[in-house]
């Protein structure tokens, strides 16, 4: 019984992570400037690797693999923001604009 | 039920790379190859327990770091580049003799 309900979560969770990694990823490919698109990556990072190492770990149990997970976790809920902040602040000096519309991938830049 | 995430990840992955080869400045393609190391992180994870052999988690772990140095170091390289640029812009060229960017 337990087995069961530990499963239908794991699957539960990993298909919710699958969900929206594949979500962020459309919205990375199809949105209008370069803001935009790191606002739909970031949801790859936060949600996304949530979702799917926890789902993974529920699968592991309680075992190293599961310690390794949690590291690869906390480590990926660090850096993603640091980078995505990086990111930003350099696009930023380098004159891009932040714009809703599709004016900023007009600006010089690269 | 690792598949669904698996092809998930990769059809992710794929998006990326479109978006790595089309972005039309050099900071989509850098937003677009940190999304690409992420997923092959959690491809990695996944791929572990997919196919039984967790030391695949070893692996996912070492390309986290790395991926995390190597987009920090690119960004630093094109964000002084940029800076410079900016400087050339308001004070006019270099002198002769200053080598040219």
């Amino acid at each position: 019984m337990m087995d069961f309900v530990l499963h239908l979560a794991s699957w539960i969770l990993l298909t919710a992570g699958g969900a929206f990694v594949l979500i962020g990823g459309i919205g990375a490919l199809r949105m209008p400037n370069l803001y935009t698109r790191m606002h739909a990556a970031s949801v790859t990072d936060s949600m996304g690797a949530v979702l799917v190492l926890l789902g993974v770990m529920l699968q592991a149990g309680l075992t190293l693999a599961t310690i390794k997970l949690g590291a690869i976790l906390l480590f990926l809920l660090i850096t993603s923001p640091t980078a995505s902040y990086a990111l930003a602040s350099a696009a930023l000096l380098a004159g891009i604009k932040p714009d809703a519309g599709r004016a900023a991938d007009k600006t010089p830049g690269s | 039920m690792y598949y669904v995430v698996t092809i998930a990840l990769l059809v992710t992955m794929a998006l990326a790379l479109a978006r790595a080869l089309m972005g039309p400045t050099v900071y989509d393609r850098v937003l677009a190859v940190n999304m690409f190391g992420t997923k092959t992180v959690l491809l990695f994870s996944v791929i572990a327990f997919l196919s039984g052999r967790p030391d695949f988690l070893d692996l996912a772990l070492a390309y986290a770091l790395i991926n995390f140095i190597g987009v920090l170091a690119v960004l630093e390289f094109f964000r002084s580049r940029a800076a410079k640029r900016a400087d050339e812009e308001r004070d006019g060229p270099r002198e002769n003799g200053a080598p040219g960017p």
